[in-house]
């Protein structure tokens, strides 16, 4: 059975920091549908439109029939392991400070032959459920895992290389006014953060549940204004190098199309929303990423609220929408340098959220603790963009089919 | 039935000692090796009309790129990326040529160079298949695979970590008396058994040691090399069958399963008559699969045929009689070729190390290419004294 985690003892000081290496991260095009699966908690396999062959590794014909007409689609990754292997020896710096390690060979019932990371509650041979997760470079690598469930079994080393549990982690979430932020600070207290340090603008003002929140003993009340590059740096500068997960939950969302006004309120939507998250990702991302590898409980990953909105925007929340857009590329283009550490960007994109902002949207409307269950859950499964909600999956959905029909669609929503 | 090769022989096996490592290129370890064939058949290079070359660590160069390198004119030339199956499926092409006369001299060449981090190196790029589903989950490199394939076996069929430690061991006592092995001191079991762990169930000496270093050889017919006054060995039987097998779950036989009838129906022999056997043997599973693949025993007894019989040159059935790749290490692409030089040396009595007494037969093998889950190609060639 899995050994329990141990809270982290504090960092001795007087040690190098354990520089972050990956895994090995090239992939070939075809391969990366696989990672592009992975990324939203999905196992695909390449399936043959003209004979149903699936198949893997990722193939530019199909093994079977030759054809060229090769879709991704979810399947079991229940299958029988049938051969085992620990490895005391490795060339690549990643797993050679990983030794030991398992690997093993699964016949799915699905078809084909899977390599996979073996989870160390997995007998030989036996049945076993195949999962796809990102690893510390951001691509996919499989896993298998026993078939039920474990005591501990979100513990295992090479499975919490792929995930960013919060158990036992320092979070910080910028933003403890909102609904929002509070919900998620009390899911991540659930699932056993060890601190969890909410960001409060303006601490004059009175904010609803904060002083529950604030009687919480994992919970500790920052100053923290997104909009004010010194509030921001002051903050990383006492508590920065310790973060291990930050969850940007600050927002700022008004309801104006472009013909509404003048531009004051699309700047202040853009100093929350975008600028915000760049004063964050400048002042905090350093000193994470340099602890991206450190102990058993490293800095792990970096969360940002976003909107469905982003993907294409709702003309009747036009400034909001622009400044979600912006923030998205933002937070793609953070994604593409913290992947140099392993700290893993996730990208939130919920429907409209249940709060005084969205009053004349219909419903369904999100509901901040079921977002923030869903922010949890992607980090303790690895995921990288979710896209919580019903509205979000329609959308989403929508998008995929055709951008540009959903893009008259939404004119008159 | 598959036309034989009559009149076409191999010749002038060389080896280019291995070292550990080296600071030389690849190009440099297959200069040498084909400045050693033509030195040993006393020609000039200029007759030489054939040329076919395996290596991994050629790049950015293929066999082309070697013409204009080493100022040669072949009218016959052929690259064989094909690792430990290389040396016979060259042989294969080269009989060939030279029998249709599309060739009257072919120099065949394999080796590799071995910088201290250039396996490493190799690894992340061997295949499309190993940079997409295998390296990135740390099985870079074969140990890994064979650890798999070894761990299979030994459940299905009750091998023992000791009967590998006996092929192993008595490949060693090989290797004491040939020149070019880089494992000079004698194993015992004890110390076999007792190795540190690699990939379980793989130990130390369970893995065959990267190297660098070449071995050549040369095919023409025969009355050209009795003109030259060349020993030579007759070419007698060969196979060569990729990917065979595709839907073992785990790879337990190879393509020789397949195809062994036919070669010891063109060799008119068959493998009671051997008098050694030079089996690819970079883990010692696969050299069982092969004893039982190419006949000397049913699939699945191959831990009894180990009990049964001993491997050293005097044994009952002489088994890699240089050492093998195990104790003689393995040069890259050149250990495709090792057990072919090997042979043609028992069989022509041009011996370096220990010699088989009144050898006659003789059964080559190879084995190469984990692409992804399994090795793919594989070849054997039967081999008979002039």
């Amino acid at each position: 059975m899995t050994e329990p985690l141990q809270k982290p003892q504090p960092r001795n000081p007087v040690r190098a920091l354990r520089r972050p290496t990956l895994p090995p991260t090239a992939r070939s095009r075809a391969a990366l549908r696989f990672t592009a699966a992975a990324a939203e908690g999905r196992f695909e396999l390449q399936t043959c439109a003209d004979c149903a062959t699936l198949q893997y590794p990722p193939r530019a014909v199909c093994v079977n029939c030759l054809s060229h007409r090769l879709e991704w689609r979810a399947v079991s990754g229940e299958g029988e392991l049938n051969a085992a292997t620990t490895l005391h020896h490795a060339n690549e710096l990643y797993f050679r400070e990983r030794m030991p390690m398992r690997l093993g060979a699964v016949k799915l019932d699905a078809g084909p032959v899977v390599l996979t990371h073996v989870h160390g509650d997995c007998v030989v041979p036996s049945r076993v459920r195949v999962r796809a997760h990102l690893d510390k470079s951001g691509q996919a690598a499989l896993i298998a895992l026993p078939p039920q469930d474990t005591e501990n079994m979100a513990d295992d080393p090479m499975l919490r290389e792929m995930t960013s549990d919060p158990k036992f982690r320092k979070v910080l979430v910028t933003d403890g006014k909102s609904a929002v932020g509070q919900a998620v600070a009390r899911a991540l207290i659930d699932a056993g953060a060890d601190l969890v340090w909410v960001g409060v603008a303006e601490p004059w003002k009175q904010a609803a549940g904060l002083d529950k929140l604030k009687a919480l003993r994992q919970v500790e009340i920052v100053p923290l204004d997104v909009t004010d590059e010194k509030s921001v740096r002051d903050l990383a500068g006492v508590i920065g190098g310790k973060v291990d997960i930050l969850i940007n939950t600050a927002e700022l969302h008004r309801t104006h199309k472009i013909a509404d006004r003048g531009s004051e309120t699309a700047r202040a939507e853009m100093e929350v929303n975008y600028l915000g998250l760049l004063r964050l990702a400048q002042a905090f991302g350093p000193a994470m990423q340099a602890r991206a590898a450190e102990g058993s409980v490293p800095a792990t990953a970096w969360v940002n609220l976003l909107s469905i909105y982003a993907l294409a925007a709702l003309p009747s929340h036009g400034t909001f929408s622009a400044s979600k857009a912006a923030a998205f590329a933002l937070s793609q283009n953070l994604r593409a340098e913290m992947r140099h550490a392993g700290i893993r960007v996730v990208n939130v994109f919920p429907g409209p959220i249940d709060d005084e902002w969205n009053q004349l949207v219909p419903p369904p409307k999100l509901g901040a603790s079921a977002l923030a269950k869903a922010i949890v859950a992607a980090l303790r499964h690895g995921v990288e963009d979710i896209y919580p909600g019903d509205v979000a999956q329609d959308i989403v959905t929508r998008f995929r089919e055709s951008q540009k029909v959903l893009e008259r669609e939404l004119w008159d929503q | 039935m598959r036309s034989r090769y009559e009149g076409v022989v191999i010749a002038a096996p060389v080896t280019i000692p291995y070292v550990r490592y080296s600071t030389r290129d690849a190009h440099w370890f297959l200069g040498r090796a084909l400045a050693a064939l033509i030195k040993r058949a006393g020609i000039t290079k200029d007759a030489l009309d054939g040329l076919c070359v395996s290596s991994f660590t050629l790049f950015p160069d293929s066999a082309v790129g070697l013409t204009q390198h080493f100022g040669v004119s072949p009218r016959w030339l052929d690259h064989v990326p094909m690792g430990g199956a290389s040396g016979i499926v060259m042989l294969r092409r080269a009989a060939r040529a030279v029998q249709a006369g599309d060739a009257d001299i072919v120099a065949c060449l394999a080796g590799d160079t071995n910088h201290v981090d250039s396996f490493r190196a190799n690894l992340a790029n061997f295949s499309r298949f190993a940079r997409d589903a295998v390296y990135p989950i740390g099985a870079g490199g074969p140990n890994a695979s064979f650890a798999l394939l070894t761990a299979y076996y030994m459940r299905q069929f009750g091998i023992a970590a000791a009967d590998f430690g006996k092929l192993c061991v008595a490949q060693r006592d090989n290797a004491l008396k040939f020149p070019y092995a880089l494992f000079r001191k004698p194993l015992t079991l004890d110390e076999y058994l007792d190795a540190r762990p690699i990939a379980d169930p793989l130990k130390l000496f369970d893995c065959v040691m990267p190297c660098a270093g070449a071995e050549g050889f040369l095919v023409m017919r025969e009355a050209r090399a009795r003109a030259l006054g060349l020993p030579f060995a007759r070419i007698l039987g060969t196979i060569e069958r990729h990917n065979a097998f595709p839907d073992d779950p785990i790879q337990i036989r190879g393509g020789w399963a397949l195809d062994r009838d036919d070669l010891y129906a063109q060799a008119g022999v068959g493998p009671a008559d051997m008098d050694f056997v030079q089996v690819y043997d970079d883990y010692p599973v696969i050299s069982v699969m092969q004893l039982e693949d190419l006949g000397f025993c049913a699939k699945g007894e191959g831990a009894d045929f180990v009990r049964r019989n001993t491997f050293t040159v005097g044994g009952s059935l002489p088994l890699n009689t240089s050492g093998g790749q195990l104790s003689a290490g393995q040069a890259g692409a050149g250990g495709g070729s090792l057990g072919l030089t090997e042979a043609v040396r028992q069989l022509t009595g041009e011996t370096l190390g220990a010699k088989v007494d009144d050898a006659k037969l003789g059964l080559v093998s190879g084995f190469g290419m984990i692409n992804y889950d399994r090795g793919l190609c594989g070849g054997a060639a039967v081999l008979g004294r002039a």
